[in-house]
């Protein structure tokens, strides 16, 4: 505290002038400045995510959309149950790569999610503390950073060329390779998040490690875990490079009647992310278009599991 | 229920329960283990399909300019130069975007905005629109991962239909005008490093901006708070302050996408053009080893040495990948750790 009878012009030694807020100082200035180019860059990187959709709607819209008649028919259904057209074709579509990736990121789930989840336990309950665990931990982290087309390859060597054929296993097991780490990782996270006073009350009361885990952490974690799991199946479905080469591409049904039983596993199978690659180099118009629609309906479908994934763990436990 | 003093909801397990348990606990780090060895598995697996043609090409192999099945001619330079030049040019793009969109995210830059607005009307703290602040920045935030969400086909596909006749007249004016400096040396074609770069970029974008903004976020308010009693602004603070803390997280995600961009497939092999050439213009064509090895293993048949090479140039890739995530990893478990004291 100043004494009354100090000296006011002491004051001046830190020049009051210096901290005054003027927009004319270059420090203001360029503070602005910077201000200003970091809102410009920020929002000239969301132009491609727009840009992007824009097309999807637009190229894609164009053949999925025709607004006549009664709403239900503004949608071309038949894209969604017929075969993709050959060269010179109308009309067709692509319902064989759309249950191709369905059965294949299915083959993948039973594989991961399994797998992903015991592991994870172990991970964030068992042996938190211990050498395997983080040995694990890095093997997890090193495979989500796993180039994709490694685990094609790896498929490739694993399977097809043990089976000799390409096959939705083969496929199967070169997505399951790219969702373990996400299933693992944001699992053990969930499994974490679970107040330890509930699983010591369950311990309490004389229930085994195993019950509570089966009756206590499990359910409460499980909104976490099923995060998890749509983060991981929506990179599943989005992926193509694993697939160009366990699972191929094939231009029928993978099965002849509709039942569960007659599915040809071990045959080539189309994919959707396959179908847009294949058909976006094509020189017929209908292929290209079809390359949109079929980019439309898997963008929709990868973004949708992605948000709703998302939005289950944002209303998750509190510690 | 004989014995009087035992309570009817809690009980010792039975004997049947505790096997049960032993058998759950012993699965669940089995699976563990099976992480550990599935990974070693693959890693061994791609080698050995790969030792017949490392033993037949050696280090020859990582120094060739040609690729040819028909005269058994492989050599995978172009494709290394190729890969980490797309993979450089995208990290120098992504990264100048990435970290502007993190400071951007971390200062808080729209929900401020937001509030403000609000302010003028006097509704900020009001029941519904008081949320809004919050809200758009959470928005802001969700919209720039949705960009990592977008499959890399889809990518690819964009590329082709707008990117390509997009940047065909700026690279004419550019080549025509400045041919003499050797990035805009050759015509610009469409397919090219430019434009796979260019995508690349965007692909890599949310994981630089979503790694830098936690590393921002984790800076100690002190710090900042120190900084602007002194009397600096809020950007001095960032450039002097705030970056240079954070500058270890930053950096550990530049080199985690770096990782991610070396292994990207579909786009580049849409975008690249897949012509085995060495040129630093950045309008030339070339092909990366990712792209290589989609475009070349669906016919490579059961021929053990047309699989053998192709599988060689996987073993480089997965190399040169975890060699860079594994640096990328180490730096950010460094940062993180560094900044524990200052709390």
């Amino acid at each position: 505290m100043a004494s009354p009878d100090k000296d006011p012009s002491s004051l001046s030694e830190i020049e009051l002038t210096r901290l005054e807020h003027s927009l004319r100082k270059p420090r203001t200035l360029l503070s602005g400045f910077l201000t200003l180019v970091t809102t410009v860059l920020t929002f000239t990187a969301l132009v491609p995510l727009f840009s992007v959709v824009f097309m999807l709607f637009y190229r894609g819209g164009s053949t999925m959309f025709e607004f006549s008649g009664y709403p239900w028919e503004w949608v071309r259904w038949s894209l969604f149950y017929e075969l993709p057209p050959a060269a010179f074709d109308d009309g067709g579509g692509f319902g064989n790569a759309l249950v191709g990736t369905l059965i294949m990121v299915a083959i993948a789930a039973l594989i991961s999610v399994p797998f992903g989840i015991m592991a994870s336990i172990f991970l964030a309950e068992l042996g938190a503390q211990s050498k395997t665990a983080s040995v694990v931990r890095f093997c997890a982290k090193v495979l989500s950073g796993f180039p994709s087309i490694l685990a094609g390859v790896f498929a490739y060597g694993a399977v097809v060329l043990v089976t000799g054929k390409f096959s939705a296993y083969a496929g199967g097991v070169a997505l399951s390779i790219l969702m373990l780490p996400v299933v693992m990782l944001t699992s053990e996270e969930a499994i974490r998040m679970v107040p330890s006073r509930m699983k010591e009350a369950s311990i309490g009361m004389g229930a085994t490690q195993t019950q509570t885990m089966w009756y206590v952490t499990l359910p409460t974690a499980l909104p976490g875990i099923i995060t998890g799991v749509m983060l991981a199946v929506a990179r599943a479905a989005g992926e193509t490079a694993p697939l160009l080469f366990t699972a191929l591409f094939s231009n029928y049904w993978s099965m002849s009647t509709w039942s569960p039983t007659s599915l040809e596993l071990n045959e080539p199978t189309a994919s959707m992310a396959v179908l847009i690659y294949n058909f976006s180099s094509s020189f017929v118009d209908n292929q290209k278009e079809m390359a949109w629609s079929a980019s439309l309906v898997l963008v929709l479908v990868v973004l949708m599991t992605n948000l709703i994934g998302k939005s289950l763990s944002s209303s998750g436990p509190k510690r | 229920m004989d014995h009087p003093t035992r309570s009817p909801i809690s009980r010792p397990p039975t004997p049947f329960e505790r096997v049960t348990d032993r058998v759950f606990r012993f699965a669940c780090s089995a699976f563990a283990w099976l992480t550990i060895i599935v990974m070693a598995y693959i890693v061994l697996q791609i080698t050995w399909k790969a030792s017949p043609a490392i033993s037949e090409y050696g280090a020859g192999f990582l120094s060739g300019r040609k690729w040819d099945p028909n005269t058994s001619e492989y050599g995978i330079l172009p494709e290394i130069w190729g890969t980490l030049y797309s993979s450089l040019l995208a990290l120098f793009i992504g990264s100048f975007f990435g970290i502007a969109v993190a400071v951007f995210l971390s200062e808080g830059y729209l929900g401020n905005f937001v509030f403000r607005v609000l302010k003028l009307f006097g509704i900020q703290f009001h029941r519904f629109w008081g949320k809004l602040p919050a809200w758009s920045e959470a928005t802001l935030k969700n919209l720039v991962e949705l960009l990592a969400a977008i499959p890399s086909v889809v990518y690819g596909l964009w590329g082709i239909f707008v990117v390509m006749p997009m940047l065909r007249e700026p690279c004419n004016w550019l080549h025509e005008n400045m041919e003499w400096f050797p990035l805009f040396s050759t015509r610009y074609q469409g397919p090219g490093m430019l434009t796979a770069s260019f995508v690349l970029a965007i692909m890599i974008l949310p994981t630089i901006s979503a790694i830098a903004r936690d590393a921002l976020v984790a800076v100690p308010p002190k710090l900042r708070e120190a900084s602007y009693g002194l009397g600096a602004t809020r950007w001095e603070t960032i450039l002097s302050v705030v970056l240079p803390t954070a500058s270890g997280g930053i950096f550990g995600g530049i080199v985690l996408a770096f990782g991610r961009a070396l292994g990207e497939t579909m786009a580049l092999a849409m975008l690249v053009g897949n012509m085995n050439t060495i040129d630093v213009s950045i309008f030339s064509p070339a092909n990366t080893l990712a792209a290589l090895l989609a475009n070349n293993f669906s016919e490579a048949g059961s021929d053990e040495m047309k699989v053998g090479v192709l599988m060689y140039a996987g073993v480089v890739l997965m190399a040169i990948t975890l060699f860079v995530n594994m640096i990328g990893s180490l730096i950010l478990q460094r940062a993180t750790k560094g900044l524990k004291g200052m709390r």
